[in-house]
């Protein structure tokens, strides 16, 4: 797993900006995430070549105002095109319109690769965005802002306890899977390399079932009431209202566009 | 698995995402505060899983581990899988963030109808042999329904997406047989070690 062997914080603290004071580090996480969210929404539901382009254009502003490193946000988004790579070759076959070309006697439709297009266009937006917005906040921080947009308060801390564990299983995966290289153990495809990963987790699940319990009594112990103390959030400043005029107004902007074309 | 923006219909986000926010809230009342520890280690288990790669046939595989997540924690595999994607999301790129709903739907399903199937207190009171047959059957009926609820939410956004999910599904018929193993030894080592874990109460 060479992802974990980069060391501790890379892996769960999202992409760490280049600059720590791009001027995006500075807004309000809970306005982040509702700017994601209407975002999001707006790049799904347009249909139209140029403000789609926009949206792209628009998330590209916001991953340089948030300072991404170029290279991991690249490739988040190689990672992303992968993904629906199959998906979107399929269309232009499977869409029925004005024939563009053969392909071992199968047409592929002029329609069918502007859907697809429109598609990697928004997914890839979408995704800009998602990085650029929230991902770049830290997860303990995420974590608060949820609790003051009113997310159920068990949820909150489920997610809290779990990016605190995060480091602590891979850490945990990584000394079980030390143990069986050390065995001389070459993962393969076979039934004997599945059945040692089945182990493997096995293992890791009653590791983990025993550090639940000590965690439970310890926090017994200390009367934990099912509430825990969340960090004060200024009230949102000047430059947040900034923000969310000037967002809002570009998303407006672009569904009228839409609307238009 | 995992079905970007862009690509699914409206009806298909609103009813996947209604639904996803039902087994949420019903996933929520079931876990009781003091075994949030649990739950949420069990969650960073299933995340660490899912960054692992599995060689199959030529090819690798990450784990998804949808049928022991189900065995062991029930309908809190909604909050916890919701979790887990959001989590991929923003930091990977994994998914969408408007297909979050669908996406959660779509493995928390059938996790918990494998746990309902194969597991409880009948897991824990059967043979060695049992388990092993039991834990196949969840791991590896997992990801087969997983992969046809996938297969389902493309085809209906649109005809033209049909064929996408059959091959999803074709695709993942190795990763089956993976995750059926894999289940299985993970299934037999609880059920020798710690059986009390295969009745997992989280309330």
């Amino acid at each position: 797993m060479s992802r974990g062997e980069r060391g501790q914080g890379a892996l769960w603290s999202g992409l760490a900006p280049v600059r720590p004071d791009a001027p995006l580090l500075a807004l309000d996480a809970r306005l982040r995430i509702l700017a994601l969210g209407a975002f999001a929404l707006v790049a799904v539901g347009l249909g139209h070549w140029p403000p789609l382009l926009a949206t792209l254009l628009l998330a590209s502003a916001l991953a340089l105002a948030a300072a991404l490193p170029l290279r991991a946000t690249l490739k988040a988004l190689l990672v992303l095109d992968g993904f629906m790579l199959a998906a979107l070759l399929l269309l232009p076959f499977t869409l029925p319109g004005t024939p563009l070309f053969t392909l071992f006697g199968l047409p592929a439709s002029v329609e069918g690769l502007h859907r697809a297009l429109l598609i990697a266009l928004k997914a890839n937006a979408v995704l800009l965005a998602a990085l650029a917005l929230v991902g770049s906040l830290e997860t303990v921080a995420l974590g608060h802002a949820l609790h003051h947009l009113r997310l159920p308060d068990k949820l909150v801390q489920l997610f809290l306890f779990s990016v605190r564990y995060l480091d602590l299983i891979q850490r945990e995966y990584a000394r079980l899977r030390l143990a069986m290289r050390a065995r001389a153990f070459v993962p393969r495809s076979n039934l004997h390399t599945w059945r040692s990963y089945g182990y493997l987790f096995g293992m890791l699940l009653v590791r983990a079932l025993a550090r639940a319990e000590r965690i439970q009594a310890a926090m017994r112990c200390r009367g934990f009431d099912g509430h825990y103390h969340h960090f004060r959030h200024p009230p949102a400043g000047a430059h947040d209202l900034q923000f969310a005029l000037l967002f809002g107004a570009t998303l407006g902007a672009l569904l009228a566009w839409e609307l238009l074309v | 698995m995992h079905i970007v923006d862009g690509i699914l219909s409206p009806p298909v986000l609103l009813v996947g995402s209604g639904l996803t926010l039902l087994g949420v809230a019903k996933g929520l009342r079931a876990l009781d505060a003091e075994q949030t520890p649990k739950a949420a280690l069990l969650c960073a288990l299933l995340f660490v899983a899912s960054l692992v790669h599995v060689p199959v046939g030529p090819s690798s595989a990450h784990l998804m581990l949808l049928g022991l997540a189900g065995l062991l924690l029930g309908w809190v595999v909604f909050p916890v899988l919701l979790i887990v994607l959001t989590l991929q999301a923003l930091l990977f790129g994994f998914g969408g963030i408007t297909s979050l709903g669908v996406n959660t739907l779509n493995m928390a399903v059938p996790a918990l109808l494998a746990a309902r199937l194969c597991g409880g207190d009948a897991l824990c009171a059967t043979t060695p042999r049992g388990a092993v047959v039991r834990g196949a059957l969840a791991g590896g009926g997992a990801i087969l329904l997983a992969a046809c609820l996938v297969a389902l939410s493309l085809g209906l956004s649109g005809g033209e997406f049909w064929l996408a999910g059959q091959l999803a599904v074709v695709a993942n018929l190795p990763v089956i047989l993976l995750e059926g193993a894999l289940t299985a030894a993970a299934v037999l080592l609880l059920h020798r070690v710690q059986p009390s874990a295969l009745v997992l109460r989280l309330h």
